[in-house]
């Protein structure tokens, strides 16, 4: 065979491999079946509007009090790490390394009912406490790292013309250099949002109550009530809906940064 | 701190610098008087933009002192950046602010640096801009400039600040050159101005015309330094000699 016949038999043999994938599924699937159990109208229908009033609300308000707490938290850990004096720079590596290798659903646990044993008190706020200070906690960690990234990609001249115009160390960073390295890491940054978005389903094993409930937990209930998959199956729906125009805004963005740069 | 307008703007002494074990500067004296242009030319790696830099200490000396309007640069409890404040610094790569306007590139340190109202700072940048020509490009982004005007920009942003001495880094290195000429004007302009002037630069041209002293360093070292058309046109030593023949 020449190497034209070659790849012209490979790609043949990869066509007629994911026909018979389809053959198969279209053959073997119990489509009534999963039509009935997965994709009830009547039962989709029933779950508007507090799916997106009430649930897909409570999800976005959890992820956008982690995201802000986190954030905080990040820039903190950043200057940490890039300061001059040594004990930061190990704590804010401590930090990063610890909660980036510990699953966020243990950080969770700890803040739940680690903090109550340890401290005597619950973390204030309820849920929303919770969603904070254990979500905040780890998205902080992987947050930190890309400021730091940032602040490293703003080029040396920018501190230097900053600090010969006779700006201090710290005028200098938050008003010429943080401002550009947040340009440059608003990618990353939507991407961590998107992240968390889906780690506030982790929020259902410090107990909720029905109110609180975020789409998951929601999903899972009516999923478990019903006995049928289809709530789940709209949860599922509106994460989509949620984070597929952010991932879409992050590409956009990523290619406008290396066109403007 | 008392600023001395009598003593000269700059006061090199015994200046050394080593980056680890390499020594760029090897003692350094000179001095540049009020009004004064003094250029620096020299070979690359001859040292003469770690000199400069050191001058308002964005490299820090190894040894040796700098005193800026008779005040002691590399004491450890001078308030450096207030000192700065009395030194414009333009740099090779221009290094404007890419997030700010022009205005705001302008004014900025004149806000936060010493806290001049928005109105004067304002109208202290707008006859700086009108001093480099460049006052129709007050809203745009640096991005938006040809790299003369960036560096026009960057000149009139060191002059907000209303210094009284102004140091050179290179500032026409990174032009094409049919920009160069656009930046050397306005530096002619500031030198006819009666500013204090201290030039790293290859424009051999520049410093013949309008430096009242040339400084010729080689090896961390000066080598030669008076009038430029002894130092230009008729010099003493063979590094200066050689160094003028393979530029010129």
């Amino acid at each position: 065979m020449t190497p034209r016949q070659r790849q012209r038999a490979i790609r043949g043999s990869l066509y007629v491999l994911l026909i018979a994938a389809v053959a198969a599924a279209l053959l073997f699937a119990d489509w009534a079946s999963i039509q009935r159990n997965f994709f009830r109208w009547d039962i989709a229908v029933e779950m508007f509007p507090e799916v997106l009033t009430r649930f897909a609300v409570n999800t976005l308000i959890y992820t956008l009090v982690a995201f802000v707490l986190g954030l905080v938290l990040a820039l903190i850990l950043a200057l940490m790490r890039l300061s001059p004096v040594g004990p930061y720079r190990w704590v804010a590596t401590a930090y990063v390394e610890f909660f980036r290798s510990v699953p966020a659903l243990v950080t969770i646990l700890l803040v739940n009912f680690g903090i109550p044993l340890a401290f005597g008190r619950r973390v204030p706020g309820g849920l929303l406490g919770i969603a904070a200070v254990g979500l905040g906690i780890v998205a902080a960690a992987y947050m930190a790292e890309t400021i730091r990234a940032g602040i490293e990609a703003v080029p040396r001249g920018q501190m230097e013309a900053a600090r010969s115009l006779g700006m201090r160390p710290s005028q200098a960073m938050f008003s010429i250099i943080l401002p550009q390295a947040f340009r440059i890491i608003i990618p990353p940054l939507t991407n961590e949002f998107v992240l968390l978005i889906k780690d506030t389903s982790l929020l259902f094993v410090v107990g909720t109550t029905p109110l609180t409930r975020e789409l998951t937990k929601f999903g899972r209930d009516t999923m478990q009530t019903l006995g049928n998959a289809t709530p789940m199956v709209v949860a599922a729906f509106i994460y989509l809906v949620i984070t597929l125009p952010l991932t879409y805004l992050v590409r956009r963005l990523e290619k406008r940064g290396a066109r403007g740069r | 701190m008392a600023v001395d307008r009598t003593a000269p703007p700059i006061q090199i002494i015994g200046l050394g610098k080593k980056f680890g074990e390499l020594e760029v500067l090897k003692g350094i004296d000179m001095q540049v008087n009020a009004g004064e242009v003094v250029c620096v030319i020299g070979p690359s790696g001859s040292g003469k933009s770690t000199l400069l830099r050191c001058v308002n200490r964005l490299e820090e000396p190894t040894s040796g002192r700098i005193l800026i309007e008779g005040v002691d640069m590399t004491d450890p409890d001078v308030d450096i950046d207030r000192l700065r404040t009395r030194i414009g610094m333009v740099f090779q790569h221009f290094n404007l602010f890419p997030h700010l306007t022009v205005l705001d590139n302008l004014t900025i340190a004149q806000r936060k640096v010493l806290k001049r109202s928005k109105h004067e700072a304002r109208e202290i940048a707008v006859a700086n801009l009108e001093r480099v020509g460049l006052i129709d490009k007050i809203d745009e982004y640096p991005n938006r400039l040809s790299g003369g005007q960036q560096q026009r920009v960057a000149i009139a942003r060191a002059l907000s600040m209303k210094p009284d001495m102004m140091l050179f880094d290179e500032p026409t290195s990174a032009l094409d050159p049919e920009l160069i000429g656009e930046v050397l004007d306005v530096m002619r302009r500031l030198a006819q101005d009666g500013m204090t002037m201290m030039v790293v630069t290859h424009e051999m041209g520049f410093a013949r015309e309008v430096a009242d002293r040339v400084v010729f360093m080689d090896g961390g070292v000066i080598v030669e330094e008076g009038p430029p058309k002894d130092v230009l046109s008729n010099p003493k030593h063979e590094r200066t000699r050689r160094f003028l023949s393979m530029i010129l």
